[in-house]
């Protein structure tokens, strides 16, 4: 198996001229935002510009049909990459934000009513939070919100106690943005479902760096964004078991999403295409397809052992460092995720150090400004990594955050 | 080319001006979302015995946040002193991205100006029902640091 240094080969904007900085090369730590892409995700989408360019489910002509066989391949191969039941459980949309709008637009439009109670966890990230403050304010119902404990898991007997019978949605993260916290899915599922709620799994963090399942897992819906696995921007996933995607009512209304449309009335096509009005993005979709192949052949073994590997070095490299104070839950919940702050240096400071260095971190809030509240702090650092990065991409972040020391001391 | 000059530097370690005042005529706060500076702009405005003129005889800031920001709102209140209301409103956020004479991205470009910002609105709301109540007396607080215990 190829090691990240050959892998990262596989990723051009590393050989990139133009992306090195005095001759320094990118060291890019930030791929909880968005991973970078492979070769071959790039390439399929110009290939499919110049060799199948046309749009889907319209043309009676060749080329159009190439397109629509195309595109509904990638649904197939999506839905075989996080074990769906069948494609028609695969929505595609332009991100994990516009999933969840479509969920909390639909389901919560339908099914929430005065008095229910939707739970959130502290993990959120804001596009798992907002939409449902805003759905629980016209519905005039209620926002739960479970808890993390010191050691930045969720507060699993608080989840317990909240959870009722007037409990309908369970909106969770599977791995949190800011501490990599993998979250205990299973148990949160089934407790949700003796309560007759349901559950939506936020996967944009967790969908790259872990096998998912939604049959085992039991989900009712999981969102994922392209971005965030290795793929082209403006792809997003929304996963609804079949039942349950069939009740809920469109989200956008116009062409594509229609059986038939008479003058003042129209009937509504069957999932997904119900939710899917208007062109899409089709050559993202392909780059994305490219990217779920890149995936499937590195193997999650491979991409598992790698975030494990950097991770436990990056732990032990950070900590020989004075003053710094890292966020992570214990190692067996870690993601490839390590927020930090060191000593009393501002993280937008930490992160323009690191940036003469042509070193890429993440500095903020990180779209979890409650959770920088309860932690008092106004933003952390944060480094994440993916099949590219390697343990010399950690030892030179390593000497970057020393020259802070030293400049801000 | 590197943002962290020694001057930017020095304004951050040791800033000047900063600190309640207690016989401010006026102040206000600002803040950047993005990475949580906040700024306190606090003005005490006279009349000048000679011109009858109003000046400012006072400034100071409170605030956290990067060393940008605390820089420019350092540098920023000693420019300050001396001049008339007036002529604080003709400053522009190019005159501060001058006055700190380093590379300034976008993405810092809010921290550098926050200052500005706080001293127009603490001039443009002083008298008025929207006024902050004058400087409260922040106390100091740490950019970062240690998280709460939770
Ligand atoms: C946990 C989590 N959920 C949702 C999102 C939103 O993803 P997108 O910006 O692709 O909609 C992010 C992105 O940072 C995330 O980390
Ligand atoms: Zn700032």
């Amino acid at each position: 198996m190829k090691d990240s240094k050959a892998l990262k080969k596989d990723f051009p904007i590393f050989a990139t001229k133009s992306v090195k900085k005095d001759g320094k090369e990118l060291i890019y730590l930030d791929s909880a935002s968005t991973t970078q892409k492979p070769e071959s995700v790039i390439t399929a989408i110009t290939d499919y510009y110049k060799t199948s360019n046309a749009n889907i489910h319209r043309g009676i002509y060749t080329l159009s049909e190439k397109a629509t066989i195309q595109y509904e391949d990638v649904r197939k191969k999506t839905a075989t990459f996080i074990n769906a039941g069948t494609p028609e459980e695969i929505i595609f949309t332009r991100n994990t934000t516009e999933a969840i709008n479509l969920l909390a637009y639909t389901f919560g439009e339908k099914h929430i009513k005065q008095d229910d109670e939707i739970i959130v966890s502290e993990l959120e990230h804001h596009s798992n939070l907002v939409p449902w403050q805003e759905v629980v304010k016209r519905k005039k119902a209620k926002l739960k919100v479970i808890p993390i404990k010191s050691d930045y898991t969720p507060d699993m007997d608080e989840y317990h106690k909240i959870l009722s019978p007037k409990t309908k949605l369970v909106a969770i993260t599977s791995m949190s943005n800011v501490f990599g916290t993998k979250t205990p899915l299973k148990e949160i599922i089934e407790a949700a479902h003796k309560k007759n709620a349901l559950v939506l799994v936020d996967g944009a963090q967790s969908a790259a760096h872990q096998k998912t399942d939604v049959q085992a897992l039991n989900c009712d819906f999981f969102t994922m964004s392209s971005h965030k696995m290795l793929g082209p921007t403006g792809v997003g996933i929304l996963y609804g078991k079949k039942e349950l995607l069939a009740d809920l009512p469109p989200f956008m209304f116009g062409g594509d999403m229609i059986k038939s449309v008479s003058q003042y009335d129209s009937e509504y096509a069957d999932p997904p295409v119900k939710f899917e009005a208007g062109t899409p993005n089709i050559g993202g979709i392909m780059g994305f397809g490219a990217a779920l192949d890149y995936i499937n052949k590195i193997g999650f073994k491979t991409i598992e052992e790698n975030d494990k590997k950097l991770f436990e070095y990056a732990v032990k490299k950070l900590s020989e460092i004075e003053g710094i104070n890292l966020l992570i839950p214990p190692a067996d919940k870690a993601g490839p995720v390590i927020s930090f702050t060191l000593k009393d240096i501002h993280p937008h400071d930490i992160a323009a150090v690191l940036d003469q260095d042509n070193i890429c971190i993440r500095a903020g809030h990180h779209c979890a400004q409650p959770l920088m509240e309860k932690l008092g702090i106004p933003a952390t650092a944060r480094i994440s990594f993916h099949i590219y990065n390697t343990p010399e991409d950690i030892d030179k972040t390593c000497d970057s955050l020393k020259k802070a020391i030293k400049i801000f001391e | 080319m590197d943002i962290y000059t020694e001057i930017i530097l020095d304004y951050y370690k040791n800033p000047r001006n900063e600190g309640p005042l207690p016989d401010a005529t006026t102040c206000a706060k600002e803040d950047n979302p993005l990475c949580g500076d906040k700024i306190r702009i606090n003005l005490k405005i006279e009349k000048d015995k000679k011109t009858g003129k109003e000046k400012i005889s006072k400034a100071t800031f409170c605030g956290k946040g990067c060393a940008i920001s605390q820089a420019s709102a350092s540098m920023l209140t000693e420019k300050l002193i001396g001049k008339t209301p007036k002529e604080i409103e003709k400053i522009t956020d190019e005159d501060i991205k001058k006055m700190l004479n380093i590379p300034i991205s976008p993405a810092r470009e809010k921290c550098a100006i926050l200052c500005l910002h706080a001293a127009k609105k603490a001039l443009t709301e002083r008298g008025s029902a929207k006024k902050s109540a004058p400087c409260p007396g922040c106390k100091k607080e740490t950019a970062s640091g240690r998280p709460k215990r939770i």
